[in-house]
């Protein structure tokens, strides 16, 4: 009896569940409507069959239950009924299946008219390259992967110098005209998805996959990866802005071509020496930071984190928060660089200047925080060393108790949460498993082992 | 995974139709007496031993077959280098073929209750088996030699990897021969061998059928 | 459709069989250590496969507890989240559930229900056990090892599984491919026992047609096994020699973290494809016997013959074969040739149909029967209703569009957590409650039961059911963390943390079971030789718990299939299998009496009263 009624209360709660509750398909922003009708047709079918199967099993439960001496009915089969309820499924099949292979079949025919590009993930970040003028990507090739040339881009093939590199999480698509995606990964399996659009597929090393949409409107849409790729994976996020085609050139041309990025000349440190007299102040003459004044150590930092750390103040996607007191006051010293080639002299210098490393100041548990650094290890090595090609700043011998403000930053949303610094947002994400002060000191503290 | 794929379909083909053939045309529910079933009852007329050696046959069946469908789809990669087959593998097929003869004569000894010739059989198709797993090995020693090395292409890798599976599983079979040949040395009567050398020929009928298979595959990728 | 022959004269007695060969084990060491018995390895099996399934549950528990709290537990960070989650993943598929229902149930059930004393290779058999649990420690160790376990997700998927960034890269990743690949070999020994003995010791009159659907359910399940785990066997060799010897079967050129690594050309979709040849047949390799089970369940309780035997035993078969031409519906968005995309969504949706069969003849089988409320039949309803909405669910994702959307979310999750966990966990404790009684002699308490259905039933529908949602939204499977997105509301955090409690709930009731398990196996009501007052071999036994060589004497003749439940003009409401012709009207005292003619006969085992209503 409690049985008959639970099973119909549930099959009624489950149907109303999926009409009631407010967790369902995102509003789609692509041409792939056909997948969300044979979603909905796939939903009738099965729903009818969830629904009729159950709530007779329901009434048989109610209506045979035991009844002393009575006998069941003795029927070892009935072939009609079998037949009949085998032909039933297979229109059902059908039903669901014939329009499924026809959206599978225009999912994989790309329109001759579609618009190439490249999505080139790693270890954990996505980046996108667009054919320049000639409308051809150059060939690539592991082998040719470097921290000069993250893309692989073959350095010979002429059709590659005016690729456009978009050295960043954020992709801009014009709207409503085809693009294909030429998926590619430098380390392991990735996946690029947006849920809004519907369509996805991974990326593998040593191949180049594709899909294919059409925008349908605009907006910010978030990406990710949906292929566990290491430990960072949950971090692996991008953004997606879908604008009018004249938004997306201006967007487009703001971006380096793959010529000129390499043609870019290396910074001049004596240049450099006389702008960072600014510095000197707080950071001190070597560089080597000043705890009282708020100055972190610089000497030693790589120079790919000091220029883009530089352009973020620069550019106002760091020390804007109204939280961000040391951050704020930093904004305006890196104004002072007026463009990319003084900030390119200044990290040059920098780079000149003796790195010892910076005194130890935080007390912690450096025990327990080896466990939580595994995770840090990923990105920023095994020994704090910093690694380029994740985007990750070497951490050993660096000031610590800077590194403990900007965990707590990250923790606070002081830090990461501009939409222009996606890196700073990853690390949102992994400050975030730091529970509390004890932790990041400890952990800290770990990190000040690694000498 | 066509290889593989037609290798189980063949099997689950046979599988189905042996168990079809058992359910097709059957009630059931109808009761029927024991003793009308009593031969015909679905067992196999065989010793469950030679069952089982069967049903590991097909097991390790789909294991090289899986392997031969992996180096095949390998074998497209660009990186794929031509593979030099030693000459020694020539010589090893032979002598497992003659490997495969003695055991075979073995078996007629064996059903005639010869056990002079039994035991002699058993010692040439041991002998015989040892020396190509040896001869394996000098044929890795070439290839180790020459500088192919494992992990230089996976041409080489595979060999090694083919040749090792083959191996192992021709050292199981000798661990059962080891067994057999001490009974038959300590003298026990024919009767109570013939079955281990009787699945010990099928086995070795089988590994020289799965050595011939590999050894064609190999060379047929080799020009 | 009734065509019963009733002849006297038809009454052959049992033959006098030779006693055969057994082991008889003297010591205790012998009798439950190094046991040969296939009833003593069952319970190894079984006790080894829940002990290690409890850690898997711990684990499912932690994940559980990040997923609905992010950030409230120091002890979960996203390295050893993915371990977790790996791990959890590995243990509850491979060792807890194909172990259980092959090595613990297969090798109960074989024997004692196709009449047979042992299986055929009994010591084979027992060698298996200790291979398995090799494995099992093997896969524990992992655990102490540096690094900790490998955390590249069941599917171990390469480049990732080997490369730095993963957790347990160097030591975890070979210990799991050591450890599956002693698994299979330990499999492979049981395999061909349970396999064999279907084929070759089937007492007389047990035609494959009169097996119960538990015998065929786990029968099919092995010959899937025997021929799927050499897939995994191979790319296990094959990415270990990757891991150790530096190959390239699997691993293309690449830079890991700025590291050029000396790999080139393999292919990460080759292992892709070996690990769901196997993977698939996998997922049938637990529901078969999961199938087969729940079919001889209702069919006792419900005091009905199994509605359409032919067409189950038919259903078996077809699932059991289209199952290994099915795989790639796990790649639709792995990069293979698009095309093999109709290929692969056509046969999937095929296999429903058989499937869907099944379901329909279970509840028709409830139709017109007179179903007692018991807690086996209580679980064997659970999994009916819980397997319907996962098996639907599983006809979005092997629909090739439809997947493109859903695949690598949460949908996957809930989905292969209805059809491939939950269902079959619903099936074993339905057998453990339905069998106990044969194992240890007595009942399982009905009240704690009772409790541990409903909570059991009803939480694991509030986890998975919802979860599905989680799914639709885009919410990504193996996340860590959701963190801000623009998309996902704050509302799905409530639900995250409504399912993590849910979850806890659940986990912890099944202290109740273990409770239950041991409180009544001291002081449980005796049993009886056949509680249930069921029709197959093994309820007929003349000791209960049955001793080794099962059936005393002389082996029982069978005379019927196994599902002669309120046969019209019969004494009782069941005949059992081996009861001759023309005695059905003495029921069950005759049937042991005819069965085992040298045995003691039971004491007041005449006709027992029917257990629970």
């Amino acid at each position: 009896m409690a049985l008959a009624i639970v099973l119909v209360l549930l099959v009624v709660g489950s149907v109303l569940f999926h009409y009631l509750s407010p967790w369902y398909f995102t509003p789609i922003a692509s041409n792939w409507d056909s997948i969300d009708e044979t979603v909905t047709i796939t939903f009738w079918v099965t729903g009818f069959v969830f629904v009729v199967v159950n709530l007779f099993m329901a009434y048989c439960v109610l209506r045979y239950r035991y009844r002393k001496g009575k006998l069941a009915h003795y029927e070892p089969e009935n072939k009609k009924l079998e037949l009949a309820l085998i032909l039933a499924t297979t229109v059902g099949v059908v039903a669901m299946l014939a329009p499924g292979l026809f959206a599978w079949a225009k999912f994989i025919e790309v329109p001759k008219d579609a618009t190439v590009f490249e999505v080139v993930a790693r270890q954990w970040n996505f980046n996108y390259r667009f054919p320049g003028k000639d409308g051809v990507l150059g060939t690539v090739d592991a082998k040719y992967v470097s921290d000069e040339n993250p893309f692989g881009i073959n350095p010979d093939d002429p059709s590659g110098q005016d690729d456009v590199l978009i050295a960043s999480p954020e992709l801009h698509l014009p709207l409503g005209k085809p693009v294909k995606l030429e998926l590619r990964s430098i380390d392991v399996l990735h996946d690029f998805t947006v849920p809004q659009f519907r369509a996805k597929m991974n990326m593998v090393p040593g191949l180049v996959t594709y899909v294919w949409f059409r925008p349908t409107r605009t907006g910010t849409f978030d990406s990710f990866c949906e292929q566990l790729c290491g430990i960072a994976h949950f971090a692996m996020r991008g953004k997606v802005a879908v604008e009018e085609e004249s938004a997306f050139q201006a967007w487009l041309s703001s971006y380096p071509t793959y010529a000129q990025s390499k043609a870019r000349v290396a910074g001049d440190a004596a240049a450099g020496k006389a702008l960072f007299a600014v510095c000197t102040a707080c950071q001190g003459a070597q560089a080597e930071g000043n705890p009282s004044l708020n100055a972190p150590k610089l000497s030693g930092q790589a120079p790919w984190y000091l220029k883009r750390q530089l352009k973020n103040f620069k550019d106002g996607a760091r020390g804007t928060h109204e939280k961000d007191v040391f951050g704020k006051m930093m904004a305006p010293m890196a104004a002072t660089l007026t463009d990319e080639a003084a900030i390119d002299n200044v990290v040059a210098y920098i780079r000149t200047l003796p790195d010892n490393p910076a005194p130890t100041t935080v007390n912690g548990n450096a025990k327990n925080g080896q466990d939580p650094y595994v995770t840090c290890a990923a990105c920023h090595g095994a020994g704090g060393q910093g690694i380029q090609a994740t985007n990750a700043p070497r951490l050993k011998g660096m000031s610590d108790w800077y590194m403990v403000t900007q965990l707590k930053n990250f923790q606070h949303g002081v830090r990461g949460t501009n939409p222009h610094d996606p890196y700073g947002r990853q690390m949102t994400s992994m400050a975030a498993i730091l529970v509390d002060d004890q932790a990041t000191s400890d952990l800290v503290a770990y990190i000040d082992t690694l000498r | 995974m066509t290889y593989a794929l037609i290798f189980l379909s063949g099997l689950m083909a046979i599988v189905m139709w042996w168990l079809v053939r058992q359910t097709v045309n059957v009630k059931p529910w109808t009761e029927q007496r024991s003793v009308e079933i009593m031969q015909g009852d679905g067992g196999l007329s065989l010793p469950s031993v030679k069952v089982g050696l069967g049903v590991f046959l097909a097991v390790a069946t789909s294991l090289f077959a899986l392997l031969i469908s992996a180096y095949h789809m390998r074998m497209m990669g660009e990186d794929w280098t031509k593979l030099p087959v030693p000459r020694v593998l020539w010589l090893n097929s032979a002598v497992l073929i003659l490997a495969s003869v003695a055991m075979q004569r073995t078996r007629a000894a064996a059903r005639q209750g010869q056990l002079e010739r039994v035991k002699s059989g058993l010692i040439a198709s041991g002998v015989l088996s040892f020396s190509f797993l040896a001869g394996q090995l000098w044929a890795w020693q070439q290839m180790d030699a020459a500088g192919y090395f494992v992990a230089a292409n996976p041409a080489y890798a595979f060999f090694y990897l083919l040749t090792a599976v083959h191996g192992l599983h021709l050292l199981g079979g000798l661990w059962v021969w080891c067994k057999t040949t001490a009974k038959v040395l300590r003298g026990v009567e024919v009767g109570k061998v013939r079955l281990s050398v009787e699945l010990c020929t099928v086995y070795w009928h089988y590994l020289l059928v799965v050595w011939l298979v590999l050894f064609a595959v190999l060379l047929h990728t080799h020009t | 459709m009734t065509s019963i022959t009733h002849d006297e004269s038809a009454y052959v007695p049992p033959a006098e069989v030779e006693e055969p060969e057994l082991y008889h084990p003297k010591s205790f060491v012998g009798k439950y250590i190094w046991s040969q018995d296939a009833k003593v390895i069952a319970v190894q099996y079984a006790i080894t496969a829940i002990g290690v399934g409890l850690v898997a549950l711990v684990l499912s528990g932690i994940m559980r507890l990040q997923l609905g709290f992010p950030h409230a537990f120091s002890f979960i960070n996203p390295s050893n989240y993915l371990q977790f989650v790996t791990m959890h993943g590995m243990i509850m598929v491979i060792y807890l559930l194909t172990a259980l229902f092959l090595g613990g149930f297969g090798n109960y059930l074989i024997p004692l229900m196709v009449g047979a004393r042992d299986m055929v290779f009994p010591y084979v058999n027992m060698v298996s056990y200790w291979v398995y649990l090799f494995a099992v420690l093997l896969l524990m160790a992992s655990f102490f090892v540096p690094g900790g376990p490998t955390g590249s997700g069941w599917t171990l998927y390469p480049p990732q599984a080997i490369l730095p960034g993963t957790p347990g890269a160097n030591w975890g990743i070979v210990l799991m491919l050591v450890s599956l690949a002693f698994f299979i070999i330990g499999f492979t020994m049981g395999g061909l026992n349970y396999v064999v003995t279907v084929l070759q010791a089937r007492t007389r009159g047990m035609t494959m047609m009169r097996l119960p659907l538990t015998v065929w359910g786990i029968f099919m399940a092995t010959i899937l096994a025997l021929l799927a785990f050499p897939a995994l066997f191979v790319s296990a060799i094959m990415m270990t020699l990757d891991q150790t010897l530096g190959t390239s079967f699997f691993m293309p050129a690449l830079v890991s973290q700025g590291q050029h690594l000396n790999y080139n050309g393999g292919s990460p979709i080759l292992f892709q494809h070996l690990f769901w040849f196997f993977g698939h047949p996998e997922v049938y390799i637990v529901a078969l016997p999961a199938f087969g089970i729940v079919s001889d369940l209702i069919a006792v309780h419900a005091r009905k013959n199994i509605f359409g035997y032919r067409m189950m035993v038919w259903a078996i078969l077809a699932i059991g074969g289209l199952s290994f031409v099915v795989w790639a519906h796990h790649m639709y968005v792995s990069g293979m040739n698009p095309y093999f995309g109709f290929f692969f969504a056509t046969t999937t949706l095929i296999i429903a149909i058989p499937t869907a069969l099944k379901v329909y003849n279970w509840v028709l089988t409830l139709w017109r029967g007179n179903i007692h409320l018991t807690v086996p039949m209580l679980f064997a309803i659970g999994f009916v209703f819980t397997f319907i909405n996962g098996g639907l669910t599983g006809l979005f994702l092997g629909n090739v569009p439809v997947d493109i959307p859903l695949s690598g979310t949460m949908f996957v999750v809930a989905h292969f957590h209805m059809v491939m966990a939950v269902s079959p966990v619903l099936v074993v404790f339905g057998a453990i409650y339905h069998w106990y009684p044969k194992i240890t002699g007595r009942m399982l308490n009905d009240t704690l039961g009772k409790f541990h259905f409903w909570v059991t039933f009803l939480g694991t529908y509030a986890i998975y059911y919802p979860m599905h949602y989680l799914g639709f939204l885009g919410v990504p499977r193996r996340y860590y963390a959701m963190g801000t997105t623009v998309f996902v509301p704050e509302s799905a955090q409530s639900l995250n943390e409504a399912i993590t409690i849910a979850a806890l709930i659940v986990g912890a009731i099944q202290v109740v079971f273990l409770y239950n398990l041991i409180w009544s196996y001291f002081k449980g009501k005796p049993a009886g030789p056949n509680p249930w007052r069921a029709t197959t071999l093994e309820w007929q036994t003349p000791h209960t718990p049955p001793k080794h060589g099962n059936f005393g004497a002389t082996l029982p003749a069978v005379y019927r299939w196994a599902y002669d439940y309120s046969v019209p003009g019969a004494a009782e409401d069941f005949i059992p299998q081996n009861q001759p012709p023309g005695k059905k009207a003495k029921g069950l005292e005759q049937a042991l009496d005819a069965s085992d003619l040298g045995a003691q006969k039971l004491d007041g085992a005449g006709t027992p009263k029917p257990i629970g209503s």
